[in-house]
């Protein structure tokens, strides 16, 4: 799944992209000439106005160079890497608000690099900052995801602890208890790199040559393959990577954007992978996961809700129209303290149930643009 | 629609000859002994040359549709498999000019037989449908004394990570690719190949596509893949002689000599789940692309044919071509070189049964060396791809398809009779 930490990022490239038209033609907003030599950087032009500024760096040196646009502080604004001799390369910085920059090429890569100071007036372009509103809404939500955290390390340490003394029935009884935890905040523990995959990834998808470890290998290990010699080892590491996460998870600093890409991907997930029985394959306790990435977008949005409230409310009460509908369906299939297993569902349950899981999305998905307004 | 030779004109006619000489441009004669195809410009209607250095299908200018078939060999006599390659050879030259299956056709034989032909593309012209044969790793078995002529390329896929592959729509011991700017032309021509090999082969499993996903000459502008984006716009072009040379055809010293002038096409059917994919914002669908959605500019850049530039940083020093952005870890660059000449399709097959579409690409490259070539890059995307979120290969076939079919010869000769290709 793609990480929420990087939807940022990515919609500032929009911008690039939208906005790279003809304001970057010739004229006074064309593209600034930039002449790199070994021991010079000639930037044509030391000023420009907010928005797009274009610069067409040409290597007329012997070593391979780069560009940067740096803001105070020696913060990156653009750069543009492993420019080689009589090579001519683009860099398209969005600049949002006026101030003092520094242009910099760097021949051989490395330093300060040749510095030169840049100058940008005109209007600011960028959207207030998150106002007090969402402000809360990212705390309210970071409180959220530590009560989780500490819950996946309380049920996991338990599980762990079933499944090394040997006690099989115990160990499948806490496996989708502790999952409930890790599927709550699947996003922000997906956005921890090779972690995600040590501690949830399925046989079928880790790389080769990747050892198949974490919750899926014991769940074979209980359900099908029988205790392996290395199944204690396997559970040992289980705790150590999610006490690695848990700690991660608590120190992540999330944004209002970020929690409303996270509630659409927890919905994704359910509708590729919990929805069709692919995620929990031996124990098929699937329905447990789903709940699970149900609640947590709930979470999500619940935290989010009095800006989007504020901001469209025929949205608001579709989203919680939405959810009521999917969680009344879901109590349906409640059994004791979890839910039927997915071998037991038919194939119409299935299909109501992706049904209610896709009605729920559409207006999800339309969350994210509300908030960043 | 011009050049189209009508069915129709052909009923009653004595032989072939008469039908070609009506065909112009599609006789399909060798120019100074090598393949006219590859200069041809279809634009709809007309015929593609069938004979030529390199079977039609590959670099001829990408048609609108696609009907793939890959085909078991049931009969264990070599004799009957070298016939069936003939019988399916004469279909096809007549096919690909316009014509019917074979003489007597739907309505000009006798009324107390079956129509030679089927019929449903009677009145429709060319429409430059192609057929292009190939060979799967099962055919070189012991059934056909082939084991030793298989090709060290025509390699078993690796299973790559994400796979979800459905056993009925892989493998094969040989496939067939009809492409035609109508749909009804290139299913009639399969059709009458299956029921020319009845007996003799049998289907496995088959494939539509539609609206082409890559541009394949420079002539024709970039389509777009279900996913709304433009796809193919670096593609290996059929004007780049010395990329064909160099990432497509088999070169003498590659291996083995009768598969000179051939290729190798790998097919892989690739659900898109489009509904996840349409319920994300723009800007993370262009993430995960690495190109603007609406001019196809790679991000950072203003323009479709801007080269990609994997080098430049935004805020924060980081990259505007994410690390595992899909044209990143697909680019020539990343892979130390490799390229592939891609000829893929869109399809739509009914519904998952949970309320959404079956659709996706139905991805067809063709390159030189599988294994140094679609392996590498299909690893660096299963295993990195952020693209892989929204993917699923439910279907997958490698095929070594020879090179072209000479006058008087048949697809396939130089496997069977020894002649070198090239």
């Amino acid at each position: 799944m793609p990480t929420t930490a990087r939807a940022l990022t990515a919609a500032s490239l929009l911008l690039l992209a939208a906005c790279g038209g003809p304001e970057t033609t010739a004229g006074a907003d064309g593209p600034i000439a930039v002449e790199a030599t070994d021991d010079a950087c000639k930037v044509a032009r030391t000023s420009a106005k907010t928005g797009n500024v274009t610069f067409e760096v040409t290597n007329k040196g012997t070593k391979v160079t780069e560009f940067y646009l740096y803001a105070p502080g020696d913060r990156i604004l653009g750069e543009v890497e492993n420019i080689g001799p009589g090579l001519t390369r683009r860099l398209i910085v969005e600049v949002t608000e006026a101030g003092e920059l520094q242009t910099a090429c760097k021949p051989g890569m490395k330093g300060d690099g040749i510095r030169g100071a840049f100058t940008v007036d005109g209007e600011a372009r960028k959207s207030a900052d998150a106002d007090a509103a969402l402000a809360e809404a990212t705390k309210g939500y970071q409180r959220y995801v530590n009560s989780q955290a500490d819950g996946l390390l309380a049920k996991t340490t338990e599980f762990v602890d079933a499944v090394k003394a040997g006690d099989v029935e115990r160990a499948k009884a806490l496996y989708p208890v502790a999952r409930t935890y890790w599927e709550r905040i699947e996003p922000v523990a997906e956005s921890f790199g090779d972690l995600d995959p040590k501690v949830d990834g399925r046989e079928d998808v880790i790389e080769e040559g990747v050892e198949f470890t974490g919750f899926h290998r014991l769940e074979k290990d209980l359900w099908q393959a029988g205790p392996q010699a290395d199944t204690a080892s396997i559970a040992d590491r289980l705790l150590t990577d999610v006490k690695e996460v848990v700690a991660k998870a608590k120190a992540v600093e999330l944004t209002p954007l970020q929690l409303a890409n996270g509630a659409k991907e927890l919905l994704d997930e359910v509708a590729t992978g919990k929805i069709t029985g692919e995620e929990d394959r031996y124990s098929h306790t699937d329905l447990w996961d789903f709940r699970a990435n149900v609640d947590g977008s709930q979470a999500a949005v619940a935290a989010l809700r009095p800006v989007i409230e504020e901001r469209d409310a025929a949205l608001a009460a579709t989203v919680d129209q939405k959810f009521k509908a999917l969680d009344d369906l879901l109590e349906t299939y409640r059994d004791g303290d979890g839910f039927r297993l997915y071998t037991a569902l038919g194939e119409s349950d299935v299909q109501a149930l992706s049904a209610a899981v896709d009605a729920l999305g559409e207006p999800i998905s339309r969350v994210a643009e509300v908030v960043s307004r | 629609m011009t050049g189209g030779l009508p069915r129709r004109r052909l009923l009653g006619f004595a032989g072939a000859g008469a039908a070609l000489a009506g065909a112009g441009a599609a006789a399909g004669a060798l120019v100074g002994g090598a393949a006219s195809s590859e200069r041809v410009r279809p634009t709809g209607a007309e015929a593609v040359p069938f004979h030529g250095e390199h079977q039609a299908g590959i670099t001829t200018p990408a048609q609108d549709r696609m009907h793939f078939v890959a085909l078991d060999v049931t009969t264990d006599d070599r004799a009957e498999l070298v016939d069936l390659l003939r019988e399916w050879t004469a279909a096809a030259r007549r096919m690909t000019a316009g014509q019917e299956a074979a003489e007597g056709g739907a309505v000009g034989g006798s009324p107390q037989a079956p129509p030679e032909d089927t019929g449903e593309a009677l009145d429709l012209p060319a429409s430059a449908l192609t057929l292009t044969l190939g060979f799967g790793p099962s055919l070189f078995d012991h059934r056909f004394g082939l084991a030793d002529r298989r090709p060290p390329k025509l390699v078993e896929l690796p299973r790559f990570p994400s796979d979800d592959l459905d056993e009925r729509r892989c493998g094969g011991d040989l496939c067939l690719q009809a492409c035609a700017n109508d749909p009804q032309v290139a299913v009639h021509a399969i059709r009458n190949l299956v029921r020319i090999g009845f007996g003799r082969v049998r289907v496995r499993w088959s494939q539509l596509g539609f609206g082409r996903t890559s541009s394949t000459s420079t002539s024709q502008s970039t389509p777009r893949n279900l996913f709304g984006f433009k796809d193919g716009t670096n593609n290996i072009k059929a004007e780049d002689a010395d990329a064909l040379r160099e990432h497509v055809w088999v070169a003498p010293g590659d291996g083995p000599d009768w598969l000179v002038g051939g290729t190798y096409l790998v097919a892989r059917r690739i659900r898109m789940h489009v509904e996840v994919w349409d319920r994300t914002s723009l800007a993370e669908q262009e993430a995960v692309v690495g190109r603007a959605k609406g001019t196809g500019a790679p991000l950072g850049q203003l323009a479709e044919f801007d080269p990609v530039d994997l080098h430049v940083k935004g805020a924060g020093g980081e990259y505007l071509v994410k690390e595992d952005a899909h044209v990143r870890l697909a680019s020539a660059e990343h892979l130390g070189g490799v390229r592939i000449l891609r000829r893929g399709y869109n399809f739509t097959d009914g519904t998952d049964g949970l309320g959404h579409l079956d659709a996706g690409l139905f991805f067809v490259c063709f390159n030189r060396d599988t294994g140094r070539q679609f392996v590498p890059m299909q690893m660096a995307l299963s295993t990195k791809d952020r693209m892989m979120e929204y993917l699923e290969h439910t279907g997958s076939g490698h095929f070594a398809v020879p090179p072209g079919v000479r006058e008087g010869g048949f697809w396939g000769d130089t496997l069977f009779e020894g002649r070198s290709g090239g």
